[in-house]
């Protein structure tokens, strides 16, 4: 059984919705934006995390890194608990953690100070941790800005002479820049054009081959995650709805949801007409999400037990979780 | 008619739109940046037309200069297009008003920017539906309603005092929809409109599109950048690189034997969620449009690259029924997919 580097256990975020008044301020009810997800992430694997507009996927991601206090649960990152080690533990423990766990973010025009130069950006992380001694940061700078694939005379460059594509290596170099064991990809590529989406997922795919990192690719799109991760997990209004390895789940989803999910996806081939699991109506609120199965009112299959009750994860076939009634169903089909 | 569906039936295309070496520039204070330069296609009825490149290809500028509403400090420069036999580009602005909506209907990327927050779903149809045509309240409300009903809005009537913010996305794309279909039009063009929702939204949205252009027989311009969008809804492909066009296909062929090295490059280079196989990006990014490149202006991401492609430009040649494709290597390259 390989080394597992980070581990959740039933984490939950809530956010608090006020009603406005002109004095007074009155909690009408809470965002289920993660509740209640455990998932577990193996060294140098990539798990994919998909799911749609407001289904939790980036507060998951935020919670992992503690940039937002979560409500309840656990953050093991190499058996350490996040949070607590982050305000309780040692400098050097919390620092540790830092070096190690780090994050790319979705927009490169929003993520990088534009008064900083390349150099500065990427040698921040060596001011902060002092891991690399100063007489090797340039040739530290050069080599990152290599494997990213940009040249060593975009080091004393800004970010505004860069296209969307080169800012995201800029991210990337600058995450790797601490030698993190551990690195949090939140639609990293999102925000690119199609040809240079291939570029940074090839570059990714090399990071995992050579770096042995591992990563949390939080993505809604489901081409993309299939070509990079190793392991997919499906949420839907805070919740997982399965899980499995990627080459299983999208060969055989076994929870309505992902089956929905990826036949809505469009698919390059023009002489390929399947036919079309299409749902109805809208992702439900987070506020108040449906009674027993978060995802019954839009499932075609859906009866009474899943309005009453809530399915649990469960292992359907080895290593393939669903929470779904009638997963085996799926499965003879 | 015969129906749209039936791809093998021998019937004349009708033609309704056809644009010719259409060149809209923007006249900015860094220089002339030729978004659109030299572009021709043409839009039959019963054929839905994807336009499809990446940002800055000049796919939504194109959109634009068919409505004449090219923002400041662009404009057409120069071209011809001809709609119903008549010269669009010839028309006064007041003649041009009256095909802006009536007989070309548009949809945008963003229908958060398109419909307006100040005014109810109802009032913002009715706006439209009186703008070309003199009907009395009664009909019109009655139009608006049959509207919301065309673009499939659960309980119709309630939508129709609803602010847009109280809207999904989704919905909200409806409304723009089925505003753009007020009036009617021959031609709809779709900007884009599922760029901003999430899939199971979009997979909505895209049905509807295609029920609409088959029920009520009017032409479709699909603008996209997603191959998979193409695939599923054109059945004639314009593709679009840097302002100019590359390649014009029959959508089965664009995908099984692409021509131009760039339609293949850009097959190559978007992951699938049907298969997992090795990506190949496209290297460099698209060119600034100020100094475009010299010759073809693909030559500095190509990799069939040859001393000719830099110095001399290719024209856009007909390879084929229904094929045009501006290489000048078309005839060597075998460029199929092979993964």
């Amino acid at each position: 059984m390989a080394e597992e580097v980070l581990k959740l256990n039933n984490i939950v975020k809530y956010f608090p919705v006020f009603e406005r008044g002109i004095i007074t301020r009155k909690k009408v009810g809470d965002v289920h934006a993660v509740d209640g997800i455990s998932l577990g992430i193996q060294k140098g694997e990539t798990l994919g995390l998909v799911g749609e507009s407001g289904c939790g996927k980036t507060t998951a991601g935020k919670v992992i890194l503690d940039l937002i206090p979560k409500d309840s649960g656990e953050v093991l990152f190499e058996g350490k608990e996040v949070h607590t080690t982050l305000t309780n533990g040692s400098k050097e423990e919390a620092r540790y953690l830092r070096r190690n766990m780090q994050m790319v973010f979705q927009n490169p025009y929003g993520s990088l100070d534009p008064r900083m130069t390349v150099f500065d950006i990427i040698a921040e992380a060596f001011t902060v941790h002092k891991h690399v001694p100063e007489t090797e940061w340039t040739d530290r700078v050069y080599s990152l800005l290599r494997l990213v694939g940009l040249e060593e005379y975009h080091a004393e460059r800004y970010p505004h002479e860069f296209s969307g594509g080169q800012r995201q290596r800029i991210s990337i170099a600058r995450s790797l820049a601490t030698d993190p064991k551990f690195i949090i990809a939140d639609e990293p590529v999102s925000s690119l054009d199609v040809s240079v989406r291939a570029q940074i997922l090839a570059l990714l795919q090399t990071l995992q081959k050579n770096e042995s990192i591992s990563f949390l690719y939080i993505s809604h799109d489901l081409s993309s995650v299939r070509q990079i991760s190793q392991h997919v997990a499906v949420m839907y209004l805070g919740k997982i709805m399965e899980y499995a390895p990627a080459d299983i789940i999208f060969a055989r989803p076994l929870n309505p949801y992902t089956i929905a999910l990826l036949s809505a996806v469009p698919v390059p081939d023009p002489e390929r007409k399947t036919a079309r699991l299409i749902l109805p109506g809208d992702v439900p609120s987070p506020i108040n999400p449906p009674s027993g199965c978060r995802f019954n009112p839009r499932c075609p299959y859906a009866t009474q037990l899943c309005k009453d009750s809530e399915p649990s994860l469960r292992e359907i076939e080895p290593g393939h979780l669903v929470a779904c009634h009638y997963a085996e169903n799926f499965l003879k089909k | 008619m015969p129906s749209t569906l039936d791809l093998e039936s021998d019937r004349l295309p009708q033609t309704i739109l056809e644009v010719e070496d259409l060149k809209s520039y923007f006249y900015t204070e860094a220089g002339v940046v030729k978004a659109v330069d030299g572009v021709s296609f043409t839009v039959n009825k019963g054929e839905p037309l994807g336009l499809v490149g990446e940002s800055g290809s000049g796919k939504t500028v194109t959109a634009l200069s068919v409505l004449r509403i090219v923002p400041h400090p662009g404009r057409v420069v120069s071209g011809k297009i001809t709609f119903h036999d008549e010269d669009l580009l010839a028309k006064t602005e007041k003649e041009m008003r009256r095909v802006r909506g009536k007989q070309i209907g548009y949809v945008s990327q963003d229908p958060n920017s398109s419909l307006d927050p100040l005014f109810t779903v109802e009032s913002q149809l009715t706006e439209v539906v009186m703008a070309h045509e003199k009907l009395s309240n009664e009909v019109a409300s009655e139009r608006v309603l049959k509207l919301l009903q065309l673009v499939k809005i659960p309980e119709p009537e309630a939508r129709l005092k609803a602010y847009p913010h109280e809207l999904s996305g989704g919905m909200r794309q409806r409304i723009a929809i089925a505003r753009a279909l007020a009036a009617e039009p021959d031609l709809l063009i779709a900007d884009e409109p599922t760029t901003n929702l999430d899939v199971t939204i979009q997979a909505q949205v895209l049905e509807l599109l295609k029920d609409l252009e088959r029920e009520l027989e009017m032409a479709l311009i699909l603008i996209t950048h997603d191959m998979g969008i193409v695939a599923e809804m054109a059945q004639k492909v314009v593709v679009l690189y840097a302002g100019r066009v590359a390649e014009v296909s029959h959508v089965k062929e664009i995908f099984s034997a692409p021509k131009h090295p760039y339609t293949a490059a850009l097959l190559q280079a978007v992951p699938r969620i049907d298969k997992k196989r090795e990506l190949v990006p496209i290297p460099g990014s698209i060119p600034n449009l100020i100094t475009p490149p010299s010759g073809c202006r693909y030559h500095p991401r190509c990799g069939y690259m040859i001393d000719k492609c830099v110095s001399i430009e290719p024209t856009l040649e007909r390879v084929g029924e229904g094929r045009e494709v501006s290489c000048h290597r078309w005839r060597e390259l075998s460029l199929g997919e092979s993964s």
